[in-house]
C-alpha cells in the first residue's frame, strides 16, 4: 500500500490530495469532484485535450477544439496525430462534432468557436 | 463629423463585452464597442485551453467558448460594434478619436466611457535579459497567437522563462504540437502559475521547473537563438556563479508578467496607480474623470476571467447610473491604503453613497503565506478581519466590506495581512 | 568599369554615395547585409555632437563641427527626424569644472557656435531633474538628436534615386589590382572599378588589408544602452553628458527624436566587431553611472536593451586618406564618435580624395535632392481624415504603440530600397519600436511583407540572414518539429 500525493486539477483551487492506491481512499479534497479526480488519477488518469484543427473558408486557418470529456492521458499525443489529419470547412458552430468517438474513446472532439 | 453615443466601451474583450451587456440591461440603449482586432473576444480567442468560467458559468469552458457566450449575449442586445478600429485618443470631455479603413477618421462623443483595453506582456527589454539579440525570443502570448490563431510553429526546442499561467499553458501546447520544451525557468522561489497548470502542463510531460533560476545569457550569432544559459539565483535574485546550465534551443518564450495598457488613460489625464499601473478607481470603477469608468485587466491584472466579468459588469452598471444621473459623485469618503504584505487594492477609493450592501475589495499579497489574517483598520481601530488559508502573490484575494462597517471608518482604511505563527 | 565602388552602406558609405550621386559617375555601393544601416549606424547614441570634444587641429574637430551643420541641412531636406536640443556636460567636482572649462576652450577653438559654461543654478533652471550635485556645466546649443538609421536610409535612397547602384547581400571577399583600378569580389558580384571607398566600419581594417598593406587595426569597443518608454522621454530636455574620460564621452542620458529616453553607453573592448550582445555587468554599469546625472530614471519602463560597436582603431584620429600603397583606394576608417555627426563632412572629404586620385567630378544637370514620407501620427485631425479618404490603408493602424498604419508600411515596402525583414520595415516607418516591441504588430507586419513582396509568411525574416521567425505550420503528424 502506498499513499500518492497529488494536486487536484479539477479547478483553479488546486487542493493537495493524498490517495491510497489500494483502497482508493482520497483525502485532502474539498469537493466530490476532487475525490473522483484522485481516484481516477491512480486508476485511469485522464485529461481534456484542447487544440486546433485546420479550417477552410474562415477568417483564420485554425479552429479551436476540445474533447467533450477527458480522454486517457497516454492517448494525448496519438490524438494530436488524429487531429492533424482533419480539415473542416466553415461555417462551424460551437459544440459541433469534429471527430466522433476520438480513437475509440467514446469521446467526441468538438469545436469551441463559431467560425 | 461628430457622432454621439450614450456609452462608448473601448475594447471588445471579456471586460468590454460584460460592461456593455450590463449597461444595456440597466437601460442604456445607445452603446458602441470599439475593438481594434477583427473580431470580438480579445485575448480569449487565442486562449484555446480550458479552465474558464468555473465561477461565473459553473462549468469549465475554453477561452473561445467563454468569449462566445458573451458575444452571443451581446448580439441579442442592440449594442453597436466597430471592429478593426483603433482609438487614437480620448479626452477629458469624453471625446473619442478613432480611425479605421472604412469609416476613416472619427470623432465620437459619449456621455460615459468604459475603458476595457486589457493588458500587454512584459518583453525582454523590460527585464533586461543579457546576451545576443537573435530572432526566437518572444512573449508567450505572441507565440500563442501564432500557434492557435495563425497555425504557425514558432520553434522546435524551447526554454520558457517565467512560470506564469500563459508560459505553463504554452509549454503544454508546444509539446503537443511536437516541440521539445526543455525547461521552465522561474526567478522566484515559487511559481506565479496555478498549481493545476504546473501539474497538467509541466508534470504531465516531464518538463522540469527550475525555481529560483533565471536566464543569464542568450546565444545566437547567426540570426536565431542557439543556446541559453540558466543560473540559480540567490535570495536577492542575483545569479550565483558556478550554477550555470546550458540548453541548446532555438526559442525562448517569456512569461514574465503583464502590464495594464493605459496609454489612452494616461494621455486623457486619468490618475494612474503606480502599483497596479492602472487607473485609480472608486468602488463603482469610476476613474478620476467623472463618467469615465475602467474594468478588467486595464485596472489590474486578474488571474481569472470570471472576476474580470464581475468587475466589468459593475463598471457597466455604474456607467448606466451615471448616464441616468443617479450615481454617486464627488470626492472619496474613504481612501484605501496598503498595509503590511499588501501590494495594492482595487478600488483605491470609496464613496459611501456608491456602496449598496458591501464594497468588494481585490488585493494581492507580496509573499507566500501558509495562513494569515486580513485586517482592515481605520483610525487605529480594526473594523474587520478575515482569516485566510494559503495566500500568494500569484493569487488575487477578495474581501467584502459591509457598508455598516465602512460607515464606522474615517479617512484612510488600511488593509494589511498578518502572517499566522510568523 | 565603374568609377567608384563604396564598400559598406552604413551612414558613412551612404553619405559618400549621396555626395557622389551629384556627379556624372558610375558609382556602386556593396553592402554585406540584406539592408543598409545594420552595423554601428543603427546602434549608437543617436547624437549629432556639437564638436567641443576633439582636440583642436584634428580631423575629428574640423569634420564634427562641419558635419553638425551639414547634417541638419540634409535632415531638413530629406525628411529625417533631427532636433537641435543642445547638450550639457555636467561637472560634479573641481576636477570636472576644470575639464568643462577645457572643453569650453576647445569648443571655441573648434568653432562650435554658442558654447558657454553654466553655473549650478543655471543648470538646475534648465534641467530640474538633474542631480543636485551638479556644480557647473558646458552648454553647447548646436548639439542635436537624430534618427541615425533614417539618416542613413535617406542618404542611400537619395543616392539610388539619382543613379547610384546598391548591391545588398554582397560581402567583399577579394580585391585584386588590375590595370587602371581594382576587381572587387562581393557576394555574387565581380566589379571592376577605378577607385574604392572603404566605409566598412568595424571591418574597415580587414577591407584595407585586401587591397593594401596593413594600415590600421580596429579595436572594437562595444557600448550598451537602455531605451526607455516614452513615459520617461521628457525627463530631460538636453543631451546630458558627464565629463569625458579615456573610454569616450561617458554615459549620457538623452531624449530621442522618437520621444523615448536613451541611457548609455559603457565601453568594453570586444574581440569580434559583430558582437552586439548585452551583458548584466554592462547594463549595471550604465544604470549606476546614469544615476549620477539623472537619479530619477525608472528602469521598470525600459523597453529595450541593445549594444553597438564603435570602430575604434589604434590611431587617435579618424583614418581618412588614400592608401599610400594603393592608388585610388580611399580609407574611411576608424570612424568612431563623432562619426555619425561628421558623416556628411567625411563624405565631402572622400570626394576630395577621389578627385585627387583622378576621378573627374562633373556635376549632373539635375539632382533630385528631396525625400518625404507619411507620418500618420504627426498629422492633424484634418490631414488624417483627408489621407484616409484618399487611401483607406492609412486608416488601419498596425502598430498600436507607435500608431503606424498599414499605408505607411506598404509605402516602406515599395520605397527606393525595399526592406525584406520586420526590422527593415521598423527602420523605415517604426512599427514595433514602442513599448510592446512588436509583440502585437510583428505578425501583422510579417503578413504585409509577405503579401507585398509575394513571398510566404515563413520566409519573412526578423532582421539579418538566418533570423527566421516561424518553423512551418502546426498540425503536422508526429508534431511539426519532427
Amino acid at each position: 500500500m502506498a499513499i500518492r500525493k497529488m494536486i487536484c486539477i479539477t479547478c483553479p483551487r488546486g487542493c493537495h490530495l493524498e490517495v491510497d492506491d489500494e483502497t482508493l481512499q482520497v483525502r485532502g479534497n474539498t469537493c466530490p469532484k476532487g475525490e473522483e479526480y484522485g481516484r481516477n488519477e491512480v486508476t485511469d488518469p485522464r485529461r481534456v485535450l484542447t487544440s486546433t484543427v485546420r479550417i477552410e473558408g474562415a477568417a483564420h486557418c485554425r479552429l479551436p477544439v476540445k474533447t467533450a470529456a477527458p480522454i486517457p492521458k497516454p492517448l494525448l499525443l496519438k490524438a494530436m496525430d488524429a487531429l492533424a489529419e482533419v480539415t473542416v470547412k466553415a461555417p462551424v458552430r460551437v459544440g459541433e462534432v469534429v471527430i466522433r468517438d476520438l480513437l475509440g474513446t467514446g469521446v467526441d472532439l468538438v469545436a469551441t468557436k463559431e467560425m | 463629423m461628430t457622432e454621439y453615443h450614450d456609452l462608448i466601451v473601448i475594447g471588445g474583450g471579456p471586460a468590454g463585452l460584460a460592461a456593455a451587456c450590463a449597461a444595456w440591461e440597466k437601460g442604456v440603449k445607445d452603446i458602441l464597442i470599439i475593438e481594434r482586432d477583427k473580431e470580438l473576444g480579445g485575448i480569449l480567442n487565442q486562449c484555446i485551453h480550458n479552465g474558464f468560467g468555473l465561477t461565473y458559468f459553473k462549468e469549465e469552458l475554453t477561452g473561445p467558448e467563454y468569449a462566445g457566450r458573451f458575444i452571443k449575449m451581446l448580439f441579442d442586445t442592440g449594442v453597436k460594434v466597430r471592429t478593426d478600429t483603433m482609438v487614437l485618443s480620448i479626452t477629458e470631455n469624453k471625446e473619442v478619436h478613432a480611425v479605421n479603413n472604412f469609416d476613416g477618421y472619427m470623432v465620437l462623443r459619449a456621455k460615459a466611457i468604459v475603458l476595457t483595453m486589457g493588458c500587454r506582456e512584459r518583453t525582454r527589454g523590460a527585464i533586461g535579459i543579457p546576451g545576443d539579440r537573435p530572432a526566437g525570443v518572444l512573449t508567450a502570448g505572441a507565440a500563442q497567437r501564432y500557434m492557435n490563431i495563425e497555425g504557425y510553429m514558432v520553434g522546435k526546442r524551447v526554454v520558457i522563462l517565467g512560470s506564469g499561467d500563459i508560459g505553463l499553458i504554452m509549454a503544454r501546447r508546444m509539446t503537443l504540437e511536437g516541440a521539445k520544451v526543455l525547461a521552465c525557468v522561474e526567478l522566484m522561489p515559487y511559481s506565479n502559475g496555478l498549481n493545476r497548470n504546473i501539474v497538467q502542463c509541466l508534470n504531465d510531460f516531464d518538463i522540469p521547473l527550475y525555481l529560483a533560476h533565471t536566464i543569464t545569457d542568450i546565444v545566437g550569432k547567426h540570426g536565431r537563438v542557439e543556446k541559453v544559459v540558466v543560473s540559480a539565483v540567490d535570495e536577492n535574485r542575483r545569479p550565483v556563479p558556478g550554477t550555470e546550465m546550458e540548453f541548446d534551443c532555438d526559442t525562448v518564450l517569456l512569461s514574465v508578467g503583464l502590464i495594464p495598457e493605459n496609454e489612452l488613460s494616461r494621455n486623457a489625464g486619468i490618475e494612474i496607480d503606480r502599483r497596479t499601473s492602472g487607473p485609480v478607481v472608486f468602488e463603482n470603477m469610476e476613474t478620476s474623470i467623472p463618467g469615465v469608468f475602467a474594468a478588467g485587466n486595464v485596472v489590474h491584472v486578474h488571474d481569472l476571467v470570471d472576476f474580470v466579468t464581475g468587475e466589468s459588469q459593475r463598471a457597466g452598471r455604474a456607467a448606466a447610473d451615471y448616464i441616468a444621473g443617479s450615481s454617486a459623485a464627488g470626492g472619496a469618503d474613504l481612501e484605501l491604503a496598503n498595509g503590511e504584505h499588501v501590494n495594492y487594492t482595487v478600488p483605491q477609493k470609496i464613496r459611501l453613497a456608491g456602496v449598496d450592501k458591501a464594497a468588494g475589495v481585490f488585493f494581492r499579497v507580496n509573499k507566500v503565506m501558509a495562513a494569515g489574517t486580513v485586517r482592515v483598520m481605520s483610525g487605529g481601530v480594526q473594523i474587520a478581519a478575515f482569516k485566510r488559508q494559503h495566500m500568494a502573490p500569484g493569487e488575487m484575494e477578495q474581501i467584502q466590506l459591509p457598508r455598516a462597517l465602512l460607515e464606522k471608518a474615517q479617512g484612510t482604511v488600511t488593509i494589511s495581512v498578518e502572517e499566522a505563527n510568523a | 568599369m565603374v568609377d567608384v565602388t563604396i564598400i559598406g552602406c552604413g551612414v558613412i558609405g551612404a553619405a559618400t554615395a549621396y555626395e557622389l550621386a551629384h556627379y556624372d559617375l558610375r558609382t556602386v555601393v556593396v553592402e554585406r547585409e540584406n539592408d543598409v544601416s545594420t552595423g554601428t549606424t543603427k546602434a549608437n547614441s543617436a547624437i549629432i555632437h556639437a564638436g567641443y570634444d576633439p582636440e583642436p587641429g584634428t580631423l575629428m574637430a574640423r569634420l564634427n563641427v562641419e558635419g553638425n551643420r551639414r547634417t541638419k541641412e540634409i535632415a531638413a531636406r530629406l525628411d529625417v527626424p533631427c532636433k537641435e536640443i543642445g547638450s550639457l556636460v555636467l561637472a560634479f567636482d573641481e576636477a570636472d569644472v576644470k575639464t568643462v572649462e577645457e572643453l569650453y576652450r576647445r569648443g571655441v577653438a573648434n568653432g562650435v557656435p554658442g558654447v558657454r559654461v553654466l553655473s549650478a543654478q543655471e543648470v538646475q533652471a534648465l534641467e530640474p531633474n538633474l542631480s543636485k550635485e551638479v556644480k557647473a556645466a558646458l552648454l553647447a546649443p548646436s548639439a542635436a538628436i537624430i534618427s541615425p538609421w533614417e539618416m542613413c536610409l535617406a542618404l542611400a535612397e537619395t543616392a539610388v534615386k539619382n543613379g547610384v547602384e546598391l548591391r545588398l547581400n554582397s560581402p567583399v571577399t577579394a580585391i585584386e589590382k588590375i590595370e587602371g583600378g581594382y576587381r572587387v569580389t562581393a557576394g555574387d558580384s565581380v566589379i571592376e572599378t577605378r577607385t574604392i571607398v572603404n566605409a566598412a566600419g568595424v571591418h574597415a581594417d580587414q577591407i584595407n588589408d585586401l587591397a593594401a598593406p596593413h594600415a590600421f587595426t580596429t579595436r572594437p569597443s562595444r557600448g550598451e544602452y537602455y531605451l526607455m518608454d516614452k513615459s520617461q522621454g521628457a525627463l530631460v530636455d538636453h543631451v546630458i553628458f558627464q565629463c569625458p574620460n579615456k573610454d569616450g564621452k561617458g554615459v549620457l542620458v538623452s531624449p530621442t527624436v522618437h520621444g523615448n529616453l536613451i541611457v548609455g553607453p559603457n565601453a568594453e573592448d570586444v574581440a569580434d566587431g559583430d558582437d552586439v550582445a548585452v551583458t548584466a555587468a554592462g547594463l549595471d554599469f550604465v544604470r549606476e553611472k546614469a544615476a549620477k546625472s539623472v537619479p530619477g530614471i525608472n528602469y521598470r519602463d525600459s523597453i529595450r536593451n541593445f549594444s553597438g560597436v564603435r570602430a575604434v582603431t589604434d590611431q587617435p584620429d579618424f583614418v581618412i586618406c588614400e592608401s599610400p600603397a594603393a592608388k585610388g583606394f580611399i580609407n574611411l576608417g576608424g570612424i568612431k564618435s563623432p562619426g555619425l555627426s561628421s558623416a556628411p563632412a567625411i563624405a565631402a572629404e572622400a570626394v576630395k580624395l577621389l578627385a585627387g586620385a583622378g576621378v573627374e567630378l562633373k556635376e549632373k544637370a539635375s539632382f533630385d535632392d528631396s525625400r518625404s514620407r507619411v507620418r500618420f501620427k504627426e498629422l492633424s485631425s484634418k490631414e488624417k481624415t483627408a489621407l484616409v479618404e484618399k487611401d483607406p490603408a492609412y486608416g488601419r493602424v498596425i502598430c498600436r504603440c507607435e500608431t503606424i498604419t498599414e499605408g505607411e508600411i506598404v509605402d516602406a515596402l515599395h520605397s527606393v530600397i525595399p526592406p525584406v525583414s520586420i526590422d527593415g520595415v521598423k527602420r523605415r516607418c517604426n512599427p514595433g519600436m514602442g513599448r510592446c516591441q512588436g509583440g502585437f504588430c510583428g505578425p501583422r507586419v510579417q503578413e504585409i511583407i509577405a503579401r507585398e513582396l509575394g513571398i510566404s509568411q515563413q520566409e519573412v525574416l526578423q532582421d539579418k540572414a538566418g533570423s527566421r521567425i516561424i518553423f512551418g505550420q502546426t498540425k503536422q503528424k508526429g508534431g511539426a518539429a519532427q
